[in-house]
């Protein structure tokens, strides 16, 4: 059955990837890829990766499409030229390297195969000691937040990062003039079924994010999940009730807070770590019991990614729909 | 499990080059990052495809069923934080878009080289 199913959905992805390069209304490309997101989450899905199905269908087909067409709104919404001069050369080099990287494919190990050699180095060596060191359920969390907390603090930085740069790009201050007077337009208020289906849904998307947020080390979830998952439903509450509204429940100089209090937390568990006795990020000095140690740590990292990623993507919404105003 | 494995590489390959496709060959910015996009879950998907093992489950444990056989949970990792990653540079691209447009009034990739030479 399952042969069935991924056969399926990697055909459908196939073609809906060739119609989001092919079509030249930018509108259906960007709705496509929505599409395209969710059938990448429900491959993910059979290939045994739970989180990664969670963090693609919440970021890919929810958080992306509107940053998409919010961009779409300040830009264009056709393709002018199609292809450019160069098409015919660019086609041959795409044929000739699929037909190269699928020609090395036969010489890869057989997918699934627990003697490939990616599964001989540290996964087995992760899988034993997340029950001895850490003893939390969900190795992936364990793996994130712990064994490699480095790359996890690498990565919340670059999200970081891009969040700053894009309020560098965005956010002129001066550009905010009249703003009083069109802040006043509402995006959704009049479409009654929208509205009334997302009141519902909202307290339910939050809800969900938070327990995504703490039950990250017991089932799928974590702090990117969770913080993609609250900015989405508050990402639909601006597009519902108008984006005065959201900036009045979580205003601009909140969520800048947000974005740096969230990396500093981060951070701070490493420090503290490190001024406890231990090296930058080994969490195990943090409380008496090593393993209780661990569990708070990335309790705490968690929260601190989970805080970061939410200001991020709601400051880069809002700066997006800022301009949307002129 | 057997052909649906070629298979699964043999769509990455498709998926990367179709994105890569969009990116040389297309010349309006947004869907050049679409392409990008595209490339990029490609490479997701041959992670996730590597991490897989036959008969496993979901990397989590599960305190009544004892000693089973789990699926490869460091692709996992690394992927589920590049997505995240991958949104934030993305947007990125696109507030640089958005400015292009402002400066320039195009987002096709010629107007704004003959503009330039201008």
């Amino acid at each position: 059955m399952t042969i069935v199913f991924g056969v399926f959905l990697l055909t459908l992805m196939l073609i809906t990837a060739i119609a989001i390069v092919r079509t030249q209304n930018l509108f259906v490309a960007v709705m496509l890829s929505g599409i395209f997101s969710l059938l990448l989450a429900s491959n993910f899905f059979l290939l045994d990766a739970a989180d990664v199905a969670l963090t693609e269908a919440a970021v890919g087909a929810g958080i992306s499409t509107v940053l998409y067409l919010s961009a779409l709104a300040l830009s264009a919404e056709n393709e002018r030229a199609p292809y450019s001069s160069h098409r015919l050369i660019a086609l041959a080099v795409v044929s000739v390297t699929a037909l190269l990287v699928i020609y090395a494919t036969f010489d890869q190990p057989r997918v699934g195969d627990p003697a490939a050699p990616v599964h001989q180095h540290v996964a087995p060596w992760y899988l034993e000691m997340t029950r001895d060191a850490i003893d939390i359920p969900n190795v992936v969390t364990a793996v994130l937040s712990s064994f490699r907390g480095y790359d996890t603090l690498g990565e919340v930085f670059v999200v970081f990062t891009a969040g700053i740069g894009v309020l560098f790009l965005l956010d002129k201050p001066g550009a905010r003039h009249g703003g009083t007077q069109t802040v006043g337009r509402v995006r959704l208020r009049h479409y009654l079924i929208p509205r009334l289906v997302g009141r519902m849904l909202i307290p339910f998307i939050l809800l969900f994010g938070l327990y995504v947020q703490f039950h990250g080390e017991y089932g799928p979830g974590g702090g990117f999940q969770a913080g993609a998952l609250i900015a989405a439903s508050i990402i639909l509450y601006a597009l519902l009730e108008g984006e005065t509204r959201a900036l009045q429940a979580l205003p601009r100089r909140l969520l800048t807070l947000l974005i740096a209090s969230g990396a500093l937390l981060y951070g701070g568990v490493g420090v503290a770590g490190m001024l406890l006795g231990g090296n930058f990020l080994d969490y195990s000095v943090l409380a008496s019991d090593p393993v209780k140690g661990q569990q708070l740590g990335i309790i705490l990292i968690e929260a601190g990614v989970g805080i970061t990623v939410t200001g991020v993507l709601l400051s880069v919404f809002h700066a997006f729909a800022a301009r949307g105003r002129f | 499990m057997n052909f649906l494995g070629i298979y699964y590489y043999w769509v990455f390959a498709i998926l990367l080059m179709v994105g890569f496709y969009a990116v040389i060959a297309k010349l309006n910015l947004i869907k050049k990052l679409i392409g990008l996009s595209l490339f990029q879950a490609a490479v997701f998907l041959l992670y996730i495809t590597v991490g897989k093992v036959e008969g496993g489950t979901a990397p989590i444990f599960a305190s009544a069923a004892g000693e089973r056989l789990f699926s490869n949970p460091l692709p996992q990792v690394l992927i589920l934080t590049a997505i995240v990653v991958g949104i934030s540079t993305t947007a990125l691209g696109l507030g640089i878009i958005v400015r292009i447009k402002e400066e320039y009034g195009t987002i096709e990739e010629q107007e704004i080289q003959e503009i330039d030479r201008q």
